[in-house]
């Protein structure tokens, strides 16, 4: 019993929670790696990006609560969500045709391009406070609990309890949705297949007659797309906060990196990793020694890092793969 | 930077006229009382310190970018650590707080530092395969229980000792000034740790690297306790000038206030002020000289000559790698010193004040907007950008108000005052953007 107890446990505390974070870092992780891919360069505006999408699809579902439409037991915001997309695109889109198009054609040092990011990181940042100001909102709306703790125990007659929530079943719902939408593009579609060909040669892609503007718009599109659904899960699932989506740029771009920039599927492992270890490393693993070795009392919580260092977990995994391996778990570009 | 340069030759006179109509501004702010100005004294100099301070560090961030093209991104990081150094080094000591503990840390941290180079002398020396990476890990592993079993004991003795006044290691009471230099040791040391790691990669990934480091050195300053009591702030941090209450209570001063017709507590708060802004002067003029020295001699040409084209001066012989750790450290140090200034001015150490928005990315609007590669444009930056950026505060507000002013009262209208905070932000990003684009040299151009 004791065993199963501890299962659940971790099932509970570390599983399920590091799960819907590693969604959610996937789905920004992406975002960041094709934009790396397509345009060469670390965007540094797309956590922004993350808590712009989120207020304008905040900003709908205020509205349509205000409405009175509801999408029954799952949050309001999933009917929102296309016009956060939507809306996001237009000033991604622009800021490309501001900001960046410039440089590209002047084929600047991808360091200028970064720093462009930066001003853009301002602007953006600047916009979601005037939208919706600095303070924490809350949005999540509908059912809670796909599995709530009392039900568990009644069900299962232990002492541990588990609680599965909406928000993070969601997000690992949508994560796989948006994914699989995603690699049937990119493999499937002729639009698709000419972004990857871009992005593994694009002299080559020129060559072949590929529209590089094109190809370009389209990743700034399907970038916001994945910014504002990553960025809605999280606000989903915590708490809408603009800080934190500068905050979780970090561990976006150790996923990212961990990955190997530039490369789809590494991005999604890399999010996951990141999650698992941000999350297995800053849980106290008292109680669940507690199960396991009922006999050993030990002194401390069992917690090797304090849940205010978790950024640090996704630098220390940034600092051992850019010590070890460059260019990422999976072979991203290359330096 | 190397790409998109304007045309060459601007005029002579442009840097010092841009000063001096910094300078105009400055004495607005001092004598002028309307809507834009606060026409007191205290107030120019209160922004004129802080100026100057955020024009140090944008020279050390110019060091970086402007001789070496690295991009940090952490600059709140090794700004925040060099106001460590005050705290440490100049705060008088805490009674029984070495006792409790102060060895015990020490070892502890001493572990720590051990451990990672052992670990990095056995993966030099060991022979490739799975054995070596057994014996790291292993070593890596007995490190940190070894670390934690010292260092969590210490922690909570520390912390113990008189929590609710100290808690905290405390300082070794030497003179504030010479904190200012340990101050830039330390963002030295961690620059060294960064860049030994992230340089030599793709230039990204530096960018990347800092924002990290510099979110945890401000994740370790509020939740230290022990080194700083995080949060609960350190306040009584020694100056090296008088403090405004014994100058009212020095006859002389007062006198010499009467003679000048003003109040004695604005005198002394501008006497103070004054003192201050000679002692920050002094620091800028230094080290803008020493830069000057470096960048004319055969290293900064050698710099110059890595920045603009890294691939030819790999090929004449020059460790590139070396010689950006080498400046990123430098440009560190300066960031550190102006961070142990900060601090002192204050007379507070209070972590939670560390936005990366405000001193990260206002310090690159400073330095591109001053002119990259220009250590008195980036000088020119700091001061500009931060008078514009205190006074944006007022001016703000006051345009909306002034545009809606023929609106009728809606919410409308009071959400668009109420934004006008933040449009401070938006203006920032506005101003490096085009600066970037229409004017990538700045205001005042390298030669």
């Amino acid at each position: 019993m004791d065993i199963l107890n501890a299962v659940v446990a971790v099932l509970n505390f570390v599983v399920i929670p590091a799960a819907s974070y590693g969604a959610q870092l996937a789905l920004g992780a992406l975002g960041v790696t094709l934009i790396y891919g397509i345009l060469r360069f670390s965007n540094f505006a797309h956590g922004d990006t993350m808590a712009f999408g989120t207020a304008i699809t905040i900003l709908a579902t205020w509205g349509l609560q205000a409405l009175g439409i509801s999408l029954g037991p799952l949050p309001t915001a999933l009917l929102a969500l296309p016009v956060g997309i939507a809306v996001t695109a237009i000033i991604v889109l622009a800021t490309d045709r501001a900001v960046y198009r410039f440089y590209r054609v002047q084929k600047a040092v991808p360091i200028i391009f970064v720093m462009a990011s930066v001003g853009v990181m301002f602007l953006m940042n600047g916009f979601t406070r005037l939208l919706i100001g600095v303070d924490e909102h809350r949005f999540a709306d509908g059912a809670r609990f796909i599995i709530n703790v009392r039900d568990f125990r009644d069900m299962t007659g232990l002492a541990e309890g588990l609680a599965f929530k909406t928000t993070q079943g969601l997000s690992i719902l949508m994560a796989v949705i948006v994914v699989w939408i995603l690699f049937w593009f990119l493999n499937r579609t002729r639009s698709g297949k000419a972004m990857r060909a871009f992005s593994d040669n694009e002299d080559l892609a020129l060559l072949s007659g590929i529209d590089p503007e094109k190809v370009v718009r389209m990743t700034w599109i399907i970038a916001a797309g994945l910014a504002t659904i990553a960025g809605t899960l999280y606000g989903l699932d915590k708490a809408f906060k603009p800080f934190n989506y500068f905050q979780i740029l970090l561990p976006i771009f150790a996923a990212a990196i961990v990955g190997g920039l530039g490369n789809p599927v590494g991005a999604i492992a890399g999010g996951f990793l990141v999650a698992f270890s941000e999350i297995a490393i800053t849980y106290p693993w008292r109680k669940i020694a507690g199960y396991l070795f009922p006999d050993w009392q030990p002194d401390g919580l069992l917690q090797l890092l304090g849940t205010e260092y978790k950024f640090a977990v996704s630098f220390v995994i940034l600092i051992v793969v850019l010590l070890f391996r460059p260019t990422g778990l999976f072979r991203g570009k290359s330096v | 930077m190397s790409t998109n340069r304007q045309a060459a030759a601007a005029s002579h006179w442009r840097a010092p006229i841009l000063f001096a109509i910094l300078a105009v501004l400055f004495i607005l702010e001092g004598t002028v009382r309307n809507g834009m100005f606060s026409g007191s004294w205290n107030t120019s100099l209160a922004i004129l310190n802080m100026g100057l301070i955020s024009a140090i560090t944008a020279l050390g961030v110019n060091m970086q970018w402007g001789y070496a093209g690295l991009f940090n991104v952490g600059v709140v990081g090794f700004f925040a650590l060099g106001g460590l150094a005050p705290v440490l080094i100049s705060t008088a000591p805490v009674e029984g707080a070495w006792q409790a503990g102060g060895p015990r840390m020490l070892i502890a941290l001493a572990t720590a530092v051990g451990t990672l180079a052992l670990a990095s002398m056995l993966w030099r020396h060991m022979p490739r395969g799975k054995l070596r990476g057994l014996a790291l890990t292993a070593l890596l592993i007995a490190g940190f229980v070894l670390y934690r079993g010292l260092f969590d004991p210490a922690v909570t003795a520390i912390e113990s000792n008189n929590p609710a006044r100290h808690g905290n290691i405390g300082g070794l009471g030497l003179p504030i000034l010479l904190s200012w230099l340990a101050g830039g040791i330390f963002a030295a040391a961690a620059a060294w740790a960064v860049g030994k790691v992230a340089l030599g990669l793709r230039s990204d990934y530096l960018a990347i690297a800092t924002l990290g480091i510099g979110e945890i050195i401000i994740a370790v300053l509020k939740n230290e306790d022990w080194l700083a009591r995080g949060v609960k702030n350190i306040t009584a941090i020694p100056r090296p000038v008088p403090f405004e209450i014994q100058l009212q209570r020095n006859p002389e001063f007062m006198e010499f206030a009467n003679s000048w017709g003003m109040a004695a507590s604005t005198a002394s708060g501008i006497w103070v002020k004054l003192c201050y802004m000679l002692l920050f002067l002094v620091v800028l003029l230094l080290l803008i000289l020493l830069a000057e020295l470096a960048l004319k001699s055969p290293w900064g040409r050698m710099m110059r000559a890595i920045r603009d084209n890294e691939t030819a001066a790999e090929a004449m012989g020059k460790d590139v790698t070396a010689r950006h750790l080498q400046v990123f450290i430098l440009g560190s140090a300066v960031i550190g010193i102006a961070g142990a200034m900060m601090i002192t001015l204050d007379g507070l150490m209070a972590p939670v004040g560390y936005n990366p928005l405000r001193y990260t990315f206002l310090i690159w609007v400073m330095v591109i907007v001053g002119g990259s590669g220009n250590n008195w444009g980036a000088a020119l930056g700091g001061v500009l950008i931060w008078f514009l950026w205190i006074k944006a505060e007022v001016w703000g507000p006051a345009l909306i108000a002034f545009l809606t002013a023929p609106l009728p009262a809606s919410s409308f209208k009071s959400g668009l005052l109420e934004g006008a905070a933040h449009m401070r932000f938006i203006a920032m990003g506005l101003v490096l953007l085009l600066v970037l684009r229409f004017a990538p040299r700045g205001l005042v151009p390298e030669r």
